[in-house]
C-alpha cells in the first residue's frame, strides 16, 4: 500500500514542478524586467544604508591604527601620528572633506575640527613623536573620547550608524547602543506620524470607499459605468492640478470656507490646508480609487443569490449583510486597506504642498537627505525603514487571505 | 420506517399529500405581475398548493415559473391580487419571516462557510441552541450521506454533493414549504436522474410540500404529485401527471408533454361526448370533444402510441381510419416509431411495439387506425 502511494505522490511531484516550470518561463519577460527596475534599486538602497568607505579611505592609517581600540582610554602616541600623516595625505589629495562630512553627521563640529586641524598640520607639521601634544594643541576636542569614537565607528566598511540613526539611536565610543536625546530625536516620531496618517487616510477611504462601492456594485451596468467614471476621474488628472485645485478650494477665502461662512455654520474662516485637515482632505482624495476599484471587484463577484438564500433561510437583511456579504468583502476590504495605505505612507507630493511644518512624512526626509544634503546613507536608511513596515504589512496580509478560502459556491 | 429528517416531535407523524376539498396550503389569487408595465409576465394566475404535495410549475423558457416562485418566497411582488399561506395573506411579510425553504439553480451555498456551518445557519439566525444545532446538522448530512464532507468548503464538492448541501441547508430548519427553482439544471443526466430519486425520497420521509420549477418534462412527469403546465405567463393546466399525459385540456398541453399527432379540422356534428370532425383533406373522423373553438376550427390530438398500423385491407371495427404512406422507420430499441404522411400531414407518429416492425418498408402504403376516444378534438393550433 504504501509504496504505490509514495510513487504516486513522486508522480505527482513531477507533475506538478512540470507545470511550475511552465509558469516560471511565461514570466520570465516579467521576472526579468523586474529584476532590472524593482530588485537592483532596492538593493542599491539597501546597501546604501550600510556603506560606509569614506572615512577608510581618506584616513587608512588612522583607522588601521584605531583597529581593536576599546574606547575605554585615549589611543596612543601612534594614533595621532597616524592622522597626521593620513591628513597630510588628504590635504594633498583634497580629500579631507569628505571625511569629515561623514564624520559631522556622527558629531556635530567635526567638519571644523578635522579641516581646521588640517589647515594647522599643513602650516606646521609635528615633529616626530609630538603628534599627540600638536594636535591637543590645536584642538582640545582631540582629547575627548568621542572624537576617536565617531573615527572608529565610521572606519567602515559596513555601518549601522544610518540605519540606528533613522531609528533615534546612536553607538556612544565604547560600542553601546543608546538613545539619542529626546531634543534631536525626529524619525521615530516621523516614522509614527508616517503610519498615523497613513491609518487615518485609509480608515477614511474606507468609510467613504465602501458604501460607494455597494452602490456601484448594486446599480445596473450604464449607470454603473457612468458612476465608475466619475471614480476614475481623479486618475485622469494630473496630481498638482488637483492639489492646487484643493488648495484654492480649501484656503482661507476658499469655496468651502465661503460656503460655511455663508450658511452660517461657521464665523470665521476654518484651517483647512497646509495643516494636518489639508493633509486627511487632499490624501483620501488621492486615494480613493484605490480602495473603491477592489471592493467593487470583490463585491461585484457576489452573486446576489447569496443574499436571497440567506433572507429565505431567515436571515433579516441586517444579519445577511454581517455574515454573508461582508464576510465575502473582506477580500477586497484588504486588498484596498493595503494598496491605500501603503501608498499612503510612501506619499511625497501631496503632503509636502498641502502640510504643515509639522504633517511631513517619512518619504519628505527621505527626498531631503537626497535632494538637499545628499546624505544618501540616511536617505537610504529612512527608505529601508519604510521597506521594513510596508513588508511587514504585505506579509501579514499574505497570511491572512491565506488563512480564508474564498472561491466557490457560485462560480 | 426511519425518519432521517431533523423534527421536533408533534412533526414526526408521517405526513401525506392533504384530500383536495382541505384547506390547501399556498393559494395564489388573481395574481398578476409585470416588470416593466407592458407585459404581463404572469397573468391571472390562480393556484392551490395542497399540504404535502409535490408540485412541479412546468413550462418553456420564459413563461413565468420563476417568477411565480419568486412571488411565493417573497423575492418579488404581485403586480396585483394575493398569495395566501395558510389562509394569510403574505403580501407584508418579508422573505425572511415567511419560513420556506428554497433551492437556488445555482445552489448559493456561501463560500466562506464550511458544509456543516451552511447546514447550520438557518438554525443560527433562529436563535437555536448550540448542542441543538449540532445535532440537527450531524442528522441533516447524515439525510444527504455526507457525513465525511462537513468540514469541507463548498468550493471543494462536487455538484451533485454541493445539491445535496442545498438540499439539507432548505430542509434544516423544517420549513412547511420548499421551493426549488431548477436545482437539477446544471447536473449531467446521470446525476440528475439519482438526485431526482433522492428528492423524491426526502419529499417522502419528511413529508414537506415541495414547489419544484423545471422545464424538463420527464422530470415532471417522474416526480410530481401535480404538475402546473406554465405558458406566456398562464397556467395550462394543473393535473397529476398521468391526467395531463391522457387528458391534456388543451393543444399547448398536448403538444408540450410526450410526443403528440395534431390533425386540423372542422367541427361538423356532435353527438353526445363525441363529433365528426372534417380533415383538410375531406376524411371524417370521429373524436372526443374536449375544447374546439366556437366556430368548430380544432385540432385533433392523437398520442403515438393509441394508433394502430393497417394493412390498406385491414377492417378497423368502427374506429377512425385514414389512409397513409410510410416515409421514415426508426428503431429505437424496445419499440420503433414510424413517420407517415397522413392527411395532408408529414412526420405522423405511429409506435410500434418491438418487432412489429418487420415486412414494412418506407414509401409503402397503409392506413392508420384509432379509437374515436383517443382522438381529442382541442383548440386549433
Ligand atoms: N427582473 C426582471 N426584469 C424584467 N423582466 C424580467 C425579470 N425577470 C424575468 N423577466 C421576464 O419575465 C418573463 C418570465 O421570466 P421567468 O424568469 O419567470 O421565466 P421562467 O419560466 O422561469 O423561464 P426559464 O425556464 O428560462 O427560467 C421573461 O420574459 C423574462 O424576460
Ligand atoms: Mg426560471
Amino acid at each position: 500500500m504504501s509504496a504505490p502511494l509514495a510513487s504516486l505522490k513522486l508522480r505527482l511531484r513531477r507533475v506538478e514542478r512540470a507545470r511550475q516550470l511552465r509558469h516560471a518561463v511565461l514570466i520570465l519577460p516579467l521576472l526579468l524586467f523586474l529584476g532590472f527596475t524593482f530588485l537592483v534599486p532596492i538593493g542599491t538602497m539597501l546597501w546604501h544604508a550600510v556603506d560606509d568607505p569614506d572615512v577608510a579611505r581618506v584616513l587608512p592609517r588612522t583607522v588601521a591604527a584605531l583597529h581593536g581600540w576599546n574606547g575605554q582610554a585615549l589611543p596612543g602616541e601612534a594614533t595621532f601620528a597616524a592622522l597626521a600623516a593620513d591628513l597630510d595625505d588628504a590635504a594633498r589629495e583634497q580629500t579631507t572633506s569628505t571625511a569629515a562630512k561623514r564624520l559631522n553627521y556622527d558629531v556635530a563640529g567635526f567638519r571644523s575640527l578635522l579641516m581646521n586641524t588640517a589647515r594647522h598640520l599643513e602650516a606646521e607639521p609635528p615633529a616626530a613623536g609630538d603628534a599627540q601634544a600638536t594636535l591637543l594643541a590645536i584642538d582640545p576636542r582631540w582629547g575627548d573620547l568621542e572624537s576617536w569614537g565617531a573615527i572608529h565607528r565610521a572606519s567602515g566598511p559596513l555601518t549601522d550608524f544610518y540605519l540606528l540613526a533613522a531609528l533615534d539611536l546612536h553607538r556612544t565610543a565604547d560600542g553601546h547602543i543608546a538613545a539619542t536625546p529626546a531634543e534631536q530625536a525626529v524619525y521615530v516620531d516621523v516614522l509614527l506620524r508616517t503610519l498615523e496618517i497613513g491609518f487615518i487616510v485609509t480608515a477614511l477611504c474606507l468609510l467613504l470607499g465602501f458604501p460607494t462601492a455597494y452602490l456601484l456594485a448594486s446599480l445596473p451596468a450604464r449607470q454603473a459605468n457612468l458612476f465608475m467614471i466619475f471614480v476614475l476621474l481623479p486618475f485622469w488628472t494630473s496630481l498638482l492640478v488637483r492639489i492646487c485645485a484643493w488648495i484654492v478650494l480649501l484656503q482661507g477665502n476658499g469655496l468651502v470656507n465661503g460656503l460655511l461662512l455663508w450658511s452660517g455654520l461657521v464665523d470665521a474662516p476654518l484651517r483647512l490646508i497646509f495643516n494636518r485637515t489639508g493633509v486627511y482632505i487632499a490624501m483620501t482624495h488621492v486615494l480613493l480609487p484605490f480602495m473603491i476599484l477592489p471592493l467593487y471587484s470583490s463585491m461585484k463577484a457576489i452573486s446576489p443569490a447569496y443574499m436571497r438564500a440567506a433572507a429565505s433561510l431567515g436571515a433579516p437583511p441586517w444579519r445577511a449583510f454581517v455574515q454573508i456579504y461582508l464576510p465575502q468583502t473582506l477580500p477586497g476590504i484588504g486588498a484596498g486597506s493595503l494598496l491605500v495605505f501603503i501608498l499612503c505612507i510612501g506619499y511625497y507630493i501631496t503632503p509636502a504642498l498641502v502640510g504643515g511644518g509639522g504633517d511631513q512624512m517619512i518619504s519628505y526626509f527621505i527626498a531631503f537627505f537626497t535632494n538637499e544634503t545628499v546624505n544618501w546613507g540616511m536617505a537610504a536608511a529612512l527608505g529601508t525603514v519604510l521597506l521594513t513596515v510596508t513588508t511587514l504589512l504585505a506579509m501579514a496580509y499574505a497570511r491572512l487571505v491565506a488563512d480564508r478560502q474564498t472561491t466557490g459556491g457560485l462560480k | 420506517m426511519p425518519m432521517p429528517m431533523p423534527m421536533s416531535a408533534t412533526e414526526t407523524a408521517p405526513r401525506h399529500v392533504a384530500e383536495p376539498d382541505a384547506a390547501p396550503l399556498v393559494r395564489f389569487e388573481d395574481v398578476d405581475k409585470t416588470y416593466d408595465g407592458e407585459q404581463l409576465v404572469v397573468e391571472s394566475l390562480n393556484l392551490d398548493i395542497r399540504r404535502g404535495e409535490f408540485l412541479t410549475l412546468l413550462g418553456p423558457s420564459g413563461s413565468g415559473k420563476t417568477t411565480s416562485l419568486m412571488m411565493l418566497a417573497g423575492f418579488e411582488t404581485p403586480t396585483s391580487g394575493e398569495i395566501y399561506v395558510d389562509s394569510r395573506p403574505i403580501k407584508n411579510v418579508p422573505p425572511h419571516r415567511r419560513n420556506i425553504g428554497m433551492v437556488f439553480q445555482n445552489y448559493a451555498l456561501f463560500p466562506h462557510m464550511t458544509v456543516a456551518e451552511n447546514v447550520g445557519f438557518p438554525l443560527r439566525v433562529r436563535n437555536v441552541g448550540r448542542a441543538e444545532t449540532a445535532e440537527r446538522v450531524a442528522r441533516a448530512m447524515a439525510m444527504i450521506k455526507l457525513e465525511a464532507l462537513a468540514q469541507r468548503r463548498p468550493s471543494q464538492l462536487s455538484g451533485g454533493q454541493q445539491q445535496r448541501v442545498a438540499l439539507a441547508r432548505a430542509l434544516v430548519f423544517n420549513p412547511q414549504l420548499v421551493l426549488m427553482d431548477e436545482p437539477l439544471g446544471a447536473l449531467d443526466k446521470r446525476l440528475r436522474e439519482h438526485m431526482q430519486v433522492e428528492i423524491k425520497r426526502l419529499h417522502q420521509s419528511t413529508g414537506v410540500t415541495v414547489v419544484y420549477v423545471t422545464h424538463d418534462q420527464s422530470e415532471a412527469l417522474t416526480m410530481s404529485n401535480r404538475i402546473a403546465v406554465f405558458n406566456d405567463g398562464a397556467i395550462q393546466q394543473v393535473a397529476a401527471p398521468d391526467v395531463l399525459y391522457e387528458r391534456p385540456a388543451n393543444s399547448f398541453v398536448a403538444n408540450f408533454i410526450g410526443d403528440n399527432n395534431t390533425l386540423s379540422g372542422q367541427v361538423e356534428q356532435r353527438r353526445g361526448p363525441h363529433c365528426s370532425v372534417r380533415l383538410g383533406g375531406g376524411e371524417l373522423v370521429q373524436a372526443l370533444v374536449v375544447n374546439p373553438r366556437a366556430n368548430g376550427a380544432t385540432s385533433l390530438s392523437i398520442r403515438p402510441e393509441r394508433v394502430r398500423l393497417l394493412a390498406m385491407r385491414d377492417d378497423p371495427r368502427g374506429d377512425n381510419r385514414l389512409p397513409g404512406r410510410l416515409t421514415e422507420l426508426i428503431y429505437l430499441g424496445d419499440h420503433a416509431l414510424a413517420l407517415l404522411d397522413v392527411a395532408g400531414t408529414t412526420d405522423f407518429m405511429v409506435r410500434l411495439p418491438a418487432g412489429r416492425q418487420a415486412g414494412l418498408a418506407c414509401g409503402q402504403d397503409v392506413a392508420v387506425a384509432f379509437a374515436a376516444d383517443d382522438c381529442r378534438a382541442l383548440d386549433p393550433v
